[in-house]
């Protein structure tokens, strides 16, 4: 890997342990730390945003305290070592690419070969004399404890799923009760992801705004200006508003929509979009061509955003979401494919 | 208010002549699918199953079998553009999970 994007730590000091340094870092984030998680979250640099592999100390650590395996992302790496304030610890970063632990567990850059050949490169029985290690358990999909085990002699210990329950975990003796091993998808579990749904279709979002502000111009007699001014503008607007509405509230809504497929909890918003624009008024929605157009556009659109969420979402499984597309998809089209004809239709009536 | 996602689809199987009881699945997996019940492991909530695969990396015996890998619904579109297995592309946009 190369050095490009590697992250500075604030605060990191020396730490010599067995006549070796090791990189100590803070329990605390300063505000670098901080504003390079926002900025990710908002995707910028977001794949240069990396820890470098390697074996680090919080605290005072000595050859009886435990070892964290971290994935190199830095947010993984940042949430864990903030709960480590008090507790005398080593990380052991292994290389996942910058991705997070369940990412890359997914595709087994966080799994079984990379942490036997971290434990092997940093020589981790040399600084440690016990022999096991704590392993995040959203790790789990890419680790075999058993195989672990007999490549490397150290024994996986699944950690809580959220790093906020480490104090207790640790303080249990390294216990998790079920709660902590449950993956639940509140309220700000989903808000934060908002910004990177919504961001993840920009480019589809801007080639489908042009269309309406261009195409909008044509009328009856030709093309002006002036009708990409108003109609042009107003359609991409009308667009604009369902597809960030379905981006927000889908997520924010997403246990009280009705259905349990994404793509019908979409719908509902896009209704929602329409009826509320209809009450207010919106020209385009008064009648006519028009209003037939984005009583189907504006559903689809919301139902294709909001459908994207299972991308982002803890809780659905590949067949089920191949199972809802393969449903939902030729539907989406149809109802795109019309919806767009009608409104080029409105245009010329 | 829980999340339940679309049921009678998950692909999760587990082999009950097989399994020693170790409590690994328990452990591991994310959605409370199985408990211990007379040292051997049951599937409880099925449909809770988001085919992660863990449970069955995990077994030490090779007692779980499940068709595993990303649902997201970017994912299956790329693999099916190109052919092959969903892929949630993380390297390259970083959006999904
Ligand atoms: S595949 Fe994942 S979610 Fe499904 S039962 Fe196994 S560990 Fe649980
Ligand atoms: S991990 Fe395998 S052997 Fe252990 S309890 Fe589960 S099914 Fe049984």
């Amino acid at each position: 890997m190369t050095n490009d994007g590697l992250q500075n730590i604030g605060g990191t000091l020396p730490y010599s342990f067995n006549t070796i340094e090791y990189p100590k870092v803070p329990a605390q984030l300063d505000w670098a730390d901080r504003f390079g998680s926002w900025r990710c979250r908002w995707g910028v640099d977001r794949m240069r945003y990396l820890v470098s592999p390697g074996i680090y100390a919080v605290g005072q650590p000595v050859a009886e305290s435990p070892v964290f395996v971290s994935a190199n992302y830095k947010m993984s790496f940042d949430r864990l070592r903030m709960e480590l304030a008090g507790i005398d610890a080593w990380i052991m970063v292994i290389d996942t690419k910058g991705i997070n632990v369940w990412c890359a567990a997914g595709k087994g850059t966080f799994g079984t070969d990379e942490i036997v050949r971290c434990v092997e490169e940093f020589k981790l029985a040399d600084i440690v004399s016990h022999k096991s290690f704590i392993i995040p358990q959203l790790g789990a999909p890419g680790v075999s404890a058993h195989a672990v085990k007999t490549q490397c002699g150290f024994k996986v210990v699944y950690g809580p799923v959220r790093a906020a329950d480490i104090p207790a975990f640790m303080a249990a003796g390294m216990a998790a009760d079920a709660e902590m091993r449950r993956v639940r998808f509140p309220l700000a579990d989903r808000v934060v992801l908002i910004p990177m749904d919504i961001l993840m279709l920009a480019k589809p979002v801007v080639f489908i705004v042009m269309f309406f502000l261009l195409a909008g111009g044509f009328h009856k007699r030709g093309f002006s200006v002036s009708n990409c001014l108003h109609t042009g503008c107003a359609s991409a607007g009308l667009f604009l508003l369902v597809y960030i509405a379905g981006g927000i509230l889908g997520p924010v809504l997403l246990p009280i929509l009705p259905g349990r497929a994404f793509s019908v909890k979409g719908v509902w918003v896009g209704l929602a979009v329409l009826l509320a624009g209809y009450l207010l008024g919106f020209r385009q929605l008064a009648g006519g061509f028009s209003l037939a157009s984005w009583a189907l556009i504006m559903p689809v659109v919301s139902s294709v955003i909001v459908m994207n969420f299972t991308g982002t979402s803890t809780y659905t499984s590949l067949s089920g979401v191949m199972r809802e597309m393969r449903i939902a998809v030729p539907l989406q089209i149809v109802g795109a494919v019309i919806g767009i004809g009608l409104w080029i239709t409105s245009l010329f009536v | 208010m829980s999340l339940k996602y679309l049921q009678n689809v998950a692909t999760l199987e587990l082999d009950t002549e097989k399994c020693v009881g170790c409590g690994m699945c328990v452990t591991v997996c994310p959605h409370a699918v199985f408990v211990i019940e007379d040292k051997k492991a049951i599937i409880v909530e099925k449909d809770a199953c988001m085919e992660c695969g863990a449970c069955r990396e995990n077994c030490p015996v090779s007692a779980i079998a499940v068709r595993s890998g990303v649902g997201c619904a970017s994912g299956i579109i790329n693999g099916f553009i190109r052919g092959t297995d969903p892929t949630c592309d993380c390297d390259k946009n970083g959006g999904c999970c």
